[in-house]
């Protein structure tokens, strides 16, 4: 570490924690100050949460949101962990069909479909309308939280799956065989070596489910389950107003719960590196399946894949149906819905294109930044830079919202006169801020791949720190850089709970929230739909693109985990 | 070849100390490098020696001490602006650019025409060879062409010094002897002062004018490789630099001159006085030591030492034996040729020293 005064690294380390502190820091620690904050008189008190407590509708939605959370990681658990015991432990095909499926719901947000499984899962859907039919019952699949529980957990499976695969995956047989060379075996084997083994890798994914379900305010709002934190927060600022304080408990409950779940999910896999693989080695002893076998395994592999893609489905009937009511298959066919959207409501295209677009450039500019000040100085305090930056994860998109609308309150744009909070350009560095952790690990895993030495010869031939990081850093970053941006702007591009928050008019606003006006009404549903398959073909593309990239990378013998799971760390 | 023999330019050291935090590196390093000299840096790993290295080319934190090159003060000046040439053990090599690129890059740096630029890589890739691999990226070449594109690199800029660390290392035996005389060819023909990393003495012995031996981080001794490894001053140098026989023991002054008298009482007069401290060790390499066959006597002068072969490895050119003598082992070499004996094992032998041949170490 250069012990010289570093001017340059200096200011823009002071930049970027000036950026973190106005847009991340500030806006949530505001959030948590008027939480203890008595309305009236300004000091402190810790009445709110009483009266939160003494509430009964906070209490169920508090208790709702928690069985949500849980329920859902539960169901995505009962997904998940076959078809990751499938493709570690088994020779057979189907591994291919596995990882499609782990990143098919990954590329549509869960409330774009929530209306489409709806439509399908419904009392009166499609689904339960065939059971009556056929054998006189239906099964409630949709009622109320259970419709939550299954858009998220259909969503955010993969999670878990891609975790846990790759926990088992890295147990090198060896481990394996040497218990079983010491006498263990069969389910014994199991419990005592393998699956402690995988342990980690299944908390990470599980807490990053809970996280993300707690969080989610789209889904509950779209399936109408209004009694759950997220949708109260909103609720209550939105109508009730800015100086409310319920709105803040809540955001601040919501704060302490993704913490804690991201604290597991770390706590999970510190000091536990278990990855084992030796040279030549690898991953657990695989055996063939008997025929009775591959067709049981080629079942639940198929229903899961039915349940997956069923979203997916529902949605593209939905956009190119006439009428879908009390009936298994929409009525007829049309392309109106698409020819609607792109006669009026063409700005939400445009507008998602230039806002996730400038957001994902800010954050692979400040990833970038902060991955070579934490890695290439010695600037004091750089780490907080990263660790402040990855604490994104945890603040729900509600939250941030509400900060702004409060720190912001009352400012102006500058010449225009409109308030600040309303301003779009708010908006995008709500969802630059909110995308940042993944553009960052990518860049970070990206930096790691280029040896310190190739800078060091640049400058020993003449050239200044700035010049090594345009003409060597960054374009051997460039395969990690181009990954970070696709992630950030495919899921930037349809991120709703900030953007509800934050939407001053209808013209400024993105698909997303176009998508969530068009699918209040019945009749709306139609073109919403089509707007949703759009956010799909957009995410699609963009999930496609990223995987190449990296893919291209790995090939170039840069095999990064990191990356792969920010991929993964899809909204 | 429009390379140009340059004016070498000195290196002085003074007092260059350097730490990691609290872990110290480097201790009051005094050295002086001529211009134009072939100098090595020999030393363990972790003898400080890349340190060292890194240090002059400006890398590393900021050491205690004053650094010049050709009389300018550099101690504190950034790596960009050294211009000392330093080519990489692992040649650092940038993969997103082909040779000619990478080649080019330290004379775009200095915002030259792109006609001189263009004329210079040429020939530096010809003093390389490498004239037809201009548009080849770094992973499609050979470890030894890398090598050559990392000199190119290097030398393109005419740098006032030119910084080699341990550039060998990542070749096979065969390449490394090729290798190491096309660059000291090289340097010859460009007359650049140049220093050279490396943890291999028979490296730093073809290589080199002078060197410095290292360790923990002290200067151990400077001089040329023959002065080193008939003239080490400390046990450390002798037992580096080759294989060594040291014996522990008090310099004892008689009517007779100076005597060297080991705990076991062995006695070795010496030829000069020596003016060691009370307690020291004498050193002789296992060369030095004559086995008398069984007509043979030791000639006036000699020292005749008496001992058991506990064990014995057959080198090839020479048997290495293991000698058992009083309360140590000695190692005693005898050369091997068809027919010539060779002792068994607990076999008793006889062998002739050469007091002239024993050194005095100092520490």
């Amino acid at each position: 570490m250069p012990s010289r005064v570093q001017w340059g690294p200096a200011s823009v380390g002071l930049t970027l924690a000036i950026f973190l502190a106005a847009f991340l820091v500030v806006p949530v620690l505001k959030v948590i100050f008027v939480a203890f904050q008595d309305p009236h008189t300004g000091s402190f008190t810790l009445v709110n949460f009483q009266d939160f407590f003494r509430t009964s509708l906070f209490r169920e939605s508090f208790w709702n949101s928690l069985y949500v959370a849980g329920m859902s990681v539960m169901l995505a658990s009962i997904i998940a962990v076959p078809l990751a015991y499938f493709t570690t432990r088994f020779n057979f095909g189907g591994s291919i069909l596995i990882q499609t499926l782990g990143v098919i719901p990954l590329i549509m947000p869960p409330f774009v479909g929530a209306v489409a499984m709806q439509l399908l899962f419904g009392s009166n859907g499609s689904v339960n309308l065939l059971l009556d039919e056929h054998f006189g019952f239906t099964v409630p699949f949709m009622d109320g939280l259970n419709g939550v529980i299954l858009v998220e957990s259909i969503h955010y499976f993969p999670f878990i799956l891609t975790n846990l695969a790759a926990s088992l995956a890295n147990i090198d047989r060896s481990l394996e065989e040497s218990a079983q060379n010491l006498g263990a075996s069969g389910l014994r084997l199991f419990r005592r070596v393998v699956f402690p083994l995988a342990m980690p890798g299944y908390i990470a994914g599980a807490s990053l489910v809970f996280l993300k379900v707690f969080d989610d305010l789209g889904t509950p709002l779209l399936l109408n389950v209004n009694k759950m934190l997220a949708p109260q927060a909103y609720l209550r600022i939105s109508s009730i107003g800015i100086t409310d304080p319920m709105g803040y408990v809540i955001a601040v409950m919501l704060v302490l719960f993704s913490m804690f779940s991201l604290w597991a999910s770390f706590l999970a896999f510190r000091g536990r590196d278990y990855s084992s693989v030796q040279k030549g080695g690898g991953g657990l002893l695989k055996r063939d399946l008997r025929p009775w076998e591959k067709t049981g395994a080629y079942l639940v592999i198929l229903l899961i894949l039915a349940f997956v893609l069923a979203p997916h489905i529902g949605l593209l009937l939905l956009s190119f149906g006439t009428v879908w009511s009390y009936a298994v298959l929409p009525d007829g066919f049309t392309l109106d819905h698409y020819l609607r959207v792109f006669e009026t409501s063409s700005q939400y295209v445009t507008n998602t294109l230039l806002y996730a677009g400038l957001a994902a450039t800010i954050d692979v500019i400040l990833g970038t930044a902060i991955a070579y000040i934490v890695w290439r100085t010695g600037l004091r305090g750089r780490t907080w830079l990263d660790y402040i930056a990855t604490a994104a994860l945890a603040v729900p998109g509600v939250v941030l919202g509400i900060g702004y609308l409060r720190i912001f309150l009352g400012w102006e744009v500058p010449f225009s006169g409109q308030p600040l909070a309303a301003w779009w350009v708010i908006l995008v560095i709500a969802l630059s801020v909110r995308r940042l952790p993944y553009a960052l690990r990518a860049c970070v895993a990206a930096l790691q791949q280029v040896s310190v030495t190739l800078e060091e010869a640049a400058e020993n031939l003449g050239a200044t720190k700035l010049r090594t990081v345009w003409r060597i850093v960054v374009p051997l970053m460039s395969g990690g850089i181009l990954a970070g941006f696709v992630t950030s702007f495919a899921t930037a591009s349809v991120e709703l709970s900030a953007t509800l928050m934050l939407v001053g008019q209808q013209s400024d606003a993105p698909l997303s929230y176009g998508i969530y006006v068009f699918m209040q009404s019945a009749a709306g549903r139609g073109p919403g739909a089509a707007l949703g398959i759009i956010a799909v073909v957009i995410e699609g593309l963009g999930t496609y693109l990223s995987h190449r990239v990296i893919e291209r990378g790995r090939r170039m013998r840069t095999a990064d985990r990191i990356v792969a799971e920010t991929v993964l760390g899809v909204e | 070849m429009a390379m140009t023999k340059a004016q070498g330019v000195s290196v002085t050291l003074r007092n260059i100390g350097l730490a990691f935090g609290t872990n110290v590196v480097l201790r009051d390093i005094d050295l002086d490098i001529e211009p134009g000299e072939f100098f090595a840096f020999l030393g363990p790993s972790g003898s400080g020696k890349s340190t060292l290295l890194r240090l002059i080319a400006g890398f590393g934190p900021a050491p205690s001490g004053e650094l010049s090159i050709g009389g300018q003060n550099v101690t504190h000046l950034a790596p960009w602006k050294r211009r000392v040439g330093m080519v990489f053990q692992n040649y650092a090599l940038w993969p997103h650019m082909t040779v000619r690129r990478n080649v080019a890059f330290g004379l775009e740096e200095r915002k030259l025409p792109t006609a001189e630029i263009r004329k210079r890589v040429q020939a530096a890739l010809e003093v390389v060879g490498l004239s037809e691999y201009a548009d080849r990226r770094p992973a499609q070449l050979s470890g030894g062409q890398q090598q050559r594109v990392a000199l190119a690199r290097t030398i393109v800029v005419e740098p006032r010094v030119l910084l080699l660390d341990e550039p060998l290392s990542n070749l096979d035996a065969s390449l490394r002897v090729r290798m190491r005389r096309e660059i000291r060819e090289l340097q010859q023909r460009l007359g650049i002062t140049t220093i050279f990393v490396t943890h291999d003495q028979e490296e730093a012995n073809t290589i080199a004018d002078r060197m410095a031996v290292l360790n923990d981080g002290i200067l151990q001794q400077v001089g040329s490789p023959m002065d080193l490894y008939d003239r080490p001053k400390n046990r450390f140098v002798a037992q580096f630099l080759g294989t060594a026989n040291l014996i522990a023991g008090t310099l004892v002054e008689t009517s007779g001159g100076s005597l060297f008298r080991s705990s076991d009482a062995i006695e070795i007069p010496l030829a000069g006085g020596s003016a060691g401290k009370a307690t020291s060790h004498a050193m002789f390499r296992p060369q030095d030591l004559r086995i008398l066959g069984r007509e043979e006597t030791i000639t006036q002068g000699e020292l005749l030492l008496t001992g058991s072969i506990r064990d014995r490895e057959f080198l090839g050119n020479l048997i290495r034996y293991s000698v058992a003598l009083g309360e140590r082992d000695i190692l005693v070499d005898d050369g091997h040729q068809m027919g010539s004996p060779a002792y068994a094992v607990g076999a008793s032998i006889e062998m002739a020293l050469d007091p002239a041949q024993v050194r005095i170490l100092d520490a």
